[in-house]
Formats: C-alpha cells, sequence, structure tokens
C-alpha cells in the first residue's frame, strides 16, 4: 500500500482535535506552547500528505478511513479547489505556534487554537451544503470564547455573526428543497448573498472585522481570519447555483469594498486597524475576481486568496512580533525599528509587498491574472482594481516608514528576532519569494480549480435551463 | 541558429543575470543575518556590474560586426495558461543596448563612489542590496521585450529609489519623502499596470514587436486606431510623467534628495529621472498614432522644462539646484519624443544623464573647493546677473521669485488639492465608524484609542 494512500486529511483533524485536548492539560504555558508547536508541526506534515497525495492523484485507501467506516462515504476530502488551502491553514497554525513569543504565551491559547484549526481543516475540506454550513457556524464559537476568555465586549462581533449564521441558514433552506432543481428563487439567493457579504466584512457590515482586531489576540485575530473562509462559502455555496445577478451584486459590493478598506488603510492611526483594512481590501479583490466568471479572472482570484493567506498572514505574524517587542503599534508616530531587529523590518517589507503582488513574490502573477481578467470585463473595474493595489501598496510602505524609520528607538533589552521567529520568517520568505519565481505549478493547479469551479456552474445553469423547459 | 546568434544569446542572458545573481548574493546574505565585509560586498558589485557592462558592449560589438540591429532572447513563458502567458523576453536593439550600456556605466562609476562614501556608514550593506535591486530593475526595464517584463524592472526600480531616499532613517524628513516618491511612484505605476493590460487584450500578448510592429525600433509601427493610440498613451504618458517627475509630479524630485549622494546622482540625477522618457521612447510608435497625444506631450514636457528652469534657478541647495536642472532637460527630451526626434532624443538622454552625474558626483568637494576661494578672497564669488534682470520687469520677477521659490506650487497643488481632502474624508468615515460600533457595543469600542505605544522595558510586559 502507498503511504499517500493513507487518509492524511483525516488523520490531521484527529490529530488537532487529540492535540487540543492534551494542551488543555497543560498549565505551564511553555509547556503547552511546546506541545502545541509538536502538534501543529505534525498536522501540517500530514496536511502536505494530504495535498501530494491529491496533487500525484493518488486515490486514498478506504482501509483506515473513520469516515468510510462510520459513514459508508467521504464527506471531508480534497479537491482541487481546497488541496493547497488545507496545507496553507495547517502552515499559517503552525508558525503561529512557532513565533509566539514568550511574553505572548499566557494570552495566546494553543489548545483553541488546535480545535479552531481542526475546524478549519474540516470546513476548507467539505463539500456538502449542511456540513460546511455546520462547520462554519461552528468556527464562530472559538472566537466568541476568545473574547469572552478576554473580557472584552462581544455584541459586535456577536450580533454580526448571529447575523451571518442565520441568514446562511436561512438561505440555505429555500435552497434546498429546490437543490436538484438547481434554479434558486430570489428569497434562496438573497440571504446567502447577505450571509456573505456580512462573513466577508463587505461595507457596510464590516465593522464586526475591525472590532475583532481590537479586542481579539492578534494571533487568533490572524487565524479567525487570514483563510477567508467567508470567501470559500461563497465558492462552494453561492458560486455553484447563484444566477449571474447575484454574482454581479456580490461584485459591486465587494469592489466598493475594496477600495474603501484600501483609502481606510492609508489613513489608520493603529497596526491592527491597518492590517485589518488592508485584509479586507485583498479579500474583496479576491471576491471581485470569483464575481467575474471567467478563467482567467477565477484563476488569479484564487491564486490571490493563496497569497493573501500566507502573504498577509505572514504580514500579520510580522506586526504581531513587533506587538510583543514593543506593545500595541500605532502608525501616528515614528518608532525606529529597524536598527533594534533588522530581519523583522525585511520580514515586513517581503510579506507586506507579497500581499499587495509586488513583483517577485507570490501575489505578482494573481493581481496581474486579476487585473487581466477584470479589463476583459470593464475597464472601469480593472481601473478600480489596479487603483486598489496601489493605495495598498501605499498603505504598507507607510506603515513600514512608521514603524522601522523616522528616529532610532532606544531599548533596554535586545529586540532582535528570536530563533523560533526567524525559522517562521525564513521559511515564509522562502514561500513568497519561491512562489513568485516559480509561480508556474500554483497558478497552474489554480487555474485547474477554476476550471472546476466554472464547469460546475455551467453543469447546474444546463441542468437548472432544462428544467424549465420541463412542464 | 548561427554561432554568432547563439554567443549573442548567451551573452544577453548573462547581461541580465549578473545582477540578479547580485541581487540574490546580497539579499540571501542579509536575510540569513550573514553579514558581509565591505571589501566582499565591493567585489562582489565590481564583478557583477564590470562582467555585465563588457558583456552589454560584447553584443553591441556582434551586432555591429554581423550587422544585426535586432536581438531577441527568449527565456520563456514564466506562466503560461490557456489565454494566458507571462513571456519574459529580452531585446537587443538600437534603443535598448545603449540603455543597458549607459545603465551598467553609470552604477559602476557610483558603485565605486559608494564604496568610499560610505565606508563605515551604519547600514552600508542596506545601500548595496538596494543599489543590487535598482541595477537589477534598470537592466530588466532597459531590455524588456514585454510590457509585463518591462513592468517588473520598473517596479524594482521604484521600490528601490524610495527606500533609498529614506536610508538615513534615525530622522522623520527621509521617511516622509521616501513615502510621497513611494506615492508617486505607485499611482503612476497603476498607470503603466493597466496600459499593459490593455495593450496585452488588444495584441493577444504583451511582446513590443507584436504591440510596436514588427521593423526594429525605431522603425516599427503600430496597428492601433487613434482613440485607442490616445488612450493607451495617455496611460503610458502618466507613468513616465510619475516616473521622470513630469508636471504634476515634479515635486518629489528635491525631496529625492534626502539620501545619500551616490543614489542622488544615480538614481534621479542620472537614471531614474530619465526612465519615464525612455518609455515614451520604447512605446513612441503608438504616440505616432495620434496626433492628440504627440502634441499632449510636448506640451507637457515644454511645460516641465519650463517649470523645472524656473524652480531651478533659485534653489539655494546644490543637490536640488542640480536636480531642477536634469528635470528641465528632460522636459525637452520629452519634447522631442513629442515631436518625433527619437535619435535626438535618445542621445539628449544619455548626454544628460553622464553630465548629471558627473555633476552629482562633483557636487560636495565642488562646495569644498567653493569655499576655499570665498576664504582665499574674503568675499562671496560674484554672482553675474542673468537675462530675466535685464527684459523682466521688477514686478512680474518678484512675482515669479515667489512662484519659483514655492517650486511652482506644484507639491502644495497634489498635497492640499488632492491628498488633505482625501485624508479628511476618509478620517470622517472613520468617525462615523467609530460612533457606529461604539453605539452597537454599548461602550467605548475602541481599544486603540486609549492604548499608547508602550516605551517601557520589555520585561514588565511578561
Amino acid at each position: 500500500m502507498n503511504i499517500l494512500q493513507l487518509p492524511w486529511l483525516e488523520f490531521a483533524i484527529l490529530l488537532s482535535l487529540l492535540g487540543a485536548l492534551c494542551v488543555s492539560r497543560c498549565h505551564d504555558p511553555i509547556r503547552a506552547s511546546r506541545w502545541g508547536l509538536a502538534f501543529t508541526g505534525t498536522v501540517f506534515g500530514f496536511t502536505i500528505l494530504a495535498w501530494l497525495g491529491h496533487y500525484l492523484g493518488v486515490k486514498a485507501g478506504d482501509g483506515w478511513s473513520l469516515q468510510t467506516y462510520y459513514l459508508g462515504s467521504r464527506i471531508l476530502e480534497l479537491d482541487a479547489l481546497s488541496a493547497p488551502l488545507a496545507p496553507s491553514v495547517a502552515l499559517l497554525h503552525f508558525l503561529t505556534a512557532l513565533a509566539t513569543a514568550r511574553t505572548k504565551m499566557r494570552r495566546f491559547s494553543f489548545s483553541w487554537s488546535l480545535a479552531s484549526e481542526a475546524i478549519r481543516l474540516a470546513t476548507f475540506s467539505c463539500t456538502d451544503p449542511w456540513l460546511l454550513i455546520s462547520l462554519l457556524v461552528l468556527c464562530t464559537i472559538p472566537a466568541y470564547v476568545e473574547l469572552v476568555n478576554r473580557g472584552k465586549p462581544t455584541r459586535v462581533y456577536v450580533l454580526h455573526m448571529a447575523l451571518f449564521v442565520g441568514l446562511l441558514v436561512l438561505g440555505w433552506t429555500f435552497v434546498e428543497p429546490a437543490a436538484n432543481h438547481n434554479a434558486q428563487p430570489a428569497w434562496a439567493v438573497i440571504p446567502l448573498l447577505a450571509a456573505i457579504l456580512v462573513r466577508c466584512g463587505s461595507v457596510p457590515v464590516h465593522c464586526w472585522l475591525t472590532d475583532w482586531f481590537e479586542h481579539a489576540s492578534f494571533g487568533n485575530a490572524l487565524l479567525f481570519v487570514a483563510p477567508l473562509s467567508g470567501v470559500y462559502a461563497a465558492a462552494r455555496l453561492v458560486f455553484p447555483i447563484a444566477p449571474d445577478w447575484v454574482l454581479h451584486s456580490l461584485g459591486i459590493v465587494s469592489l466598493f469594498t475594496a477600495i474603501y478598506a484600501a483609502c481606510m488603510a492609508t489613513i489608520q492611526q493603529d497596526a491592527r486597524r491597518f492590517f485589518a483594512y488592508l485584509f479586507l481590501s485583498y479579500s474583496s479583490l479576491v471576491l471581485v475576481g470569483l464575481e467575474l466568471v471567467t478563467s482567467i479572472s477565477l484563476a488569479g482570484a484564487l491564486s490571490l486568496w493563496f497569497s493573501v493567506t500566507l502573504g498577509l498572514g505572514g504580514f500579520g505574524l510580522t506586526l504581531r512580533a513587533l506587538e510583543a517587542r514593543v506593545g500595541r503599534l500605532s502608525l501616528a508616530d515614528f518608532h525606529g525599528l529597524y536598527d533594534n531587529s533588522p530581519a523583522l523590518a525585511v520580514c515586513f517589507l517581503i510579506t507586506g509587498l507579497a500581499s499587495v503582488g509586488f513583483p517577485g513574490t507570490l501575489g505578482f502573477i494573481a493581481t496581474e491574472l486579476l487585473v487581466d481578467g477584470a479589463v476583459e470585463a470593464n475597464l472601469a473595474i480593472g481601473i478600480i482594481v489596479a487603483f486598489a493595489a496601489a493605495l495598498n501598496g501605499i498603505a504598507v510602505l507607510r506603515a513600514y516608514f512608521r514603524l522601522f524609520t523616522g528616529k532610532r528607538h532606544a531599548s533596554t533589552v535586545s529586540l532582535q528576532i528570536g530563533l523560533r521567529e526567524h525559522i517562521a520568517v525564513l521559511t515564509l520568505s522562502a514561500l513568497i519569494l519561491g512562489g513568485g519565481l516559480f509561480p508556474q505549478l500554483g497558478i497552474s493547479s489554480r487555474h485547474d480549480a477554476a476550471q472546476e469551479i466554472l464547469h460546475g456552474r455551467q453543469e447546474n445553469l444546463r441542468t437548472a435551463a432544462r428544467h424549465w423547459r420541463v412542464p | 541558429m548561427s554561432d554568432l546568434v547563439t554567443i549573442m544569446t548567451w551573452l544577453g542572458v548573462y547581461v541580465v543575470a549578473a545582477p540578479l545573481l547580485l541581487v540574490f548574493l546580497l539579499g540571501i546574505c542579509s536575510l540569513l543575518r550573514w553579514q558581509l565585509g565591505e571589501q566582499t560586498t565591493n567585489k562582489s558589485v565590481q564583478t557583477a556590474i564590470v562582467s555585465g557592462l563588457v558583456a552589454s558592449i560584447a553584443i553591441l560589438v556582434l551586432m555591429l560586426i554581423d550587422g544585426t540591429r535586432h536581438v531577441v532572447i527568449n527565456i520563456g513563458d514564466w506562466v503560461e495558461i490557456p489565454h494566458y502567458h507571462f513571456s519574459i523576453k529580452f531585446v537587443f536593439d538600437r534603443l535598448s543596448v545603449p540603455m543597458a550600456i549607459l545603465s551598467f556605466l553609470l552604477t559602476g562609476t557610483v558603485g565605486a563612489f559608494a564604496s568610499r562614501y560610505m565606508h563605515r556608514e551604519r547600514g552600508y550593506n542596506r545601500f548595496f542590496v538596494l543599489y543590487s535591486l535598482f541595477a537589477l530593475g534598470m537592466v530588466v526595464t532597459s531590455l524588456a521585450d514585454t510590457i509585463e517584463t518591462l513592468f517588473v524592472g520598473w517596479e524594482l526600480v521604484g521600490l528601490s529609489s524610495a527606500l533609498l531616499v529614506a536610508y538615513y532613517q534615525e530622522r522623520p524628513a527621509p521617511a516622509r519623502n521616501g513615502l510621497w516618491v513611494w506615492i508617486v511612484y505607485r499611482i503612476s505605476d497603476a498607470a503603466l499596470l493597466l496600459a499593459a493590460v490593455v495593450l496585452h487584450h488588444m495584441a493577444g500578448e504583451g511582446d513590443f514587436d507584436r504591440l510596436l510592429g514588427n521593423g526594429p525600433w525605431p522603425d516599427g509601427q503600430a496597428s492601433l486606431a487613434p482613440l485607442a493610440a490616445l488612450v493607451v498613451g495617455l496611460l503610458f504618458l502618466f507613468a513616465a510623467a510619475g516616473k521622470s517627475g513630469l508636471v504634476p509630479f515634479s515635486g518629489w524630485l528635491p525631496r529625492a534628495m534626502e539620501g545619500p549622494t551616490p543614489s542622488s546622482a544615480i538614481f534621479y540625477g542620472a537614471l531614474s529621472v530619465h526612465l519615464g522618457a525612455f518609455l515614451l521612447l520604447r512605446v513612441s510608435p503608438i504616440l505616432e498614432c495620434s496626433v492628440v497625444l504627440c502634441v499632449v506631450v510636448v506640451v507637457l514636457g515644454l511645460l516641465t522644462a519650463v517649470l523645472a528652469y524656473l524652480a531651478g534657478s533659485v534653489q539655494t541647495d546644490i543637490k536640488a539646484a542640480l536636480s531642477y536642472a536634469c528635470l528641465s532637460q528632460v522636459g525637452l527630451i520629452v519634447a522631442e519624443i513629442g515631436l518625433g526626434f527619437r535619435y535626438l532624443a535618445l542621445i539628449h538622454l544619455l548626454g544628460n544623464a553622464c553630465l548629471r552625474t558627473l555633476q552629482f558626483v562633483r557636487a560636495p568637494t565642488l562646495l569644498h573647493d567653493y569655499h576655499t576661494l570665498e576664504n582665499a578672497i574674503g568675499d562671496h564669488l560674484p554672482r553675474p546677473a542673468g537675462p530675466m534682470k535685464r527684459l523682466v520687469p521688477e514686478r512680474v520677477r518678484s512675482w515669479l521669485y515667489r512662484f519659483a521659490l514655492e517650486r511652482t506650487y506644484l507639491d502644495w497643488w497634489l498635497s492640499d488639492v488632492i491628498v488633505s481632502p482625501f485624508i479628511w474624508l476618509f478620517q470622517r468615515f472613520d468617525v462615523l465608524e467609530h460612533r457606529w460600533t461604539d453605539f452597537i457595543a454599548g461602550q467605548r469600542s475602541r481599544e486603540s484609542d486609549q492604548t499608547k505605544p508602550y516605551s517601557g522595558p520589555i520585561e514588565e510586559l511578561t
């Protein structure tokens, strides 16, 4: 039996859950961090094997699978869309655990992080609509617990997430009876559309995202948003069944959000809020690409998704490492931290530029494809997308100048990057620059996923057309 | 493929590979925290730049021997998916070869100057990492045969320039000026990106051969309709205006003088500021498709030349005065391009770049010489009155003086008419969001309002 035939994805999810249980028993934060690191590292390894199996076309055997044993079929499985997303989510969890400074170990809950990782991995490998909805609902709980544990206000988060869950369930309740018919009524797709907009933080229901970054620990805030669960829900639940006008509406709102968030990112005075808006702008650009429904724009959107997860994830981790040294970061003043930690400054630049699609980094070809797809659809959309990307670039370099230059920072202790952080930084840099210099593999894989999504959508529309012709 | 062509191909690959290897060497060492000594850095820079220069000259000689004026080196598709491909192609022709040789020559000269000027300077290594990035950007832009490849080089030049302006990072002014340069670059880069994508759509690919006709530069003829040429050409002109500091973006040029003298010399005096003109030369077949576009180019060039002359006449700082002198020449070069004098513009560009490099590099010692002379004669050196005094009435001269002293109000216009209202508007939105989240939360919802950055010892954070 080939080793890749083992159900590595299931192992990864189970190990995350097991890890959450084990780590929750550790009361010493340093011990918990070591165990957390070991579990997240192993889970990452398992997801890589799962991806490799999918990439090489190795069919997972049923012998070891709990799903086939208990349920008779596989409901959690990687496909072209989710195959690279699962390892990227696991990597983000691993690097977050790895780069957690001692000063933050008490605040960052490794057990909740592992539990969230299990839910996220299950979410990103799930195609069954109701199970996916349940997992998306479940995903919101650890974040709520985080706010409660930290004694922070929860109302903004709870109201928005309740709206999201309510609309999602309501929408899909109307969709499901007509599942075989595929042509969905407006009262089914409108709540679904609204749910996606709330979860993705589209304007005007975006305030929960900035509020979440204000109150959650940076690590958990990052892990909650960076994998773009809302976009995944859109790709799985809305995209295959939605009529064109729904996708256009989604696109218009996302386009507005992308430019609005980019503008807001350039004027923020707080580093976390700046990051939240930057993230919002890019997640909206991914949605814009999805809406355009061409193979180029879809490939661009899916590539950008991957780049956002890694690039902005890494960018967030760098900001978090800085916060661990000097506390909450204001962008109103210059901090002059370059001399204290040049490696962090370099990492900040690399990850920041990768997230805005600078040449030679992971996001460059993705942004090119997205702008190309946008111009193909409409020149005005292309102009807005290019302008949003330019503004995000300005916001990133403004933050760099504010944090690392402008004065000489005096510190009583060394603020140099630690070994664990350095490993995290080098791993991310290697992935970002490697993926940027040799983009063919990643872009081809995303193009295949885009083709699969388009094919699914066309099949559905064809079936729907046949259905409505039959009296 | 004949032997000569094979040799030229390999040499061409090396011309691009030399600065690329330098970037890898210096960049990877910085990432891994391996501190290279000054001597090792200098040796690496010299080897890469000199060998790149020799390879470019060798290609020129071989092209002259072979009688060919257009050598294309196709590295292959960087990315290829159905309906989209990103080719990496370089071209050696009458425009790119002189520009590549100029780039190597001036970066080499300034590299040698900087190795002494920056000796024992904090951030010596950082300077040379950015220097190598700039050299790579210049070479890629000069030799690019596809619009996408040109965009890659263009962006590298922009980033390295902005970071070099902010090189002296212990003070806020260089950081602010670096950001200003970056803002102008990013906005103009967005125009270039759009132009690239629009052209890609029109021709189905981004090759200059396809876009600008098959003939070697400057004989190519673009087959664009006048309206399409006008739209694309205006996007290119916008991008060129940002990079070359043409009106209304001229204000960034004196701000860029915050960087060390070697970077001022190479980036703003010699190469970077001419890149906009180079872009217009490269896409000049598109300009020919629209008379309106040509007129706009000429007007913009002449306007820049006049305003830069006025502003330059009243500068008290030698680097700022030189930068405006350079800009007024760039304006004339752009006007020449608009008038269709391509060879004249190219020669003007090469001459101006070399002259300004010499002037910038000489500037610190020239000041020293002036001080010595003034000390010797016990007075200021005599300054003969210019023609303005005789030709222009006193009142107009005062107005012109104020106008020039304010650097023709272009910075004020960009700052007060565009940037400030933008910031004001989005700050109002921020306040509205603040009130909205406070209302939903039923309490003050923004921690960031109350939290000040931590400045105490780090042990207290634990």
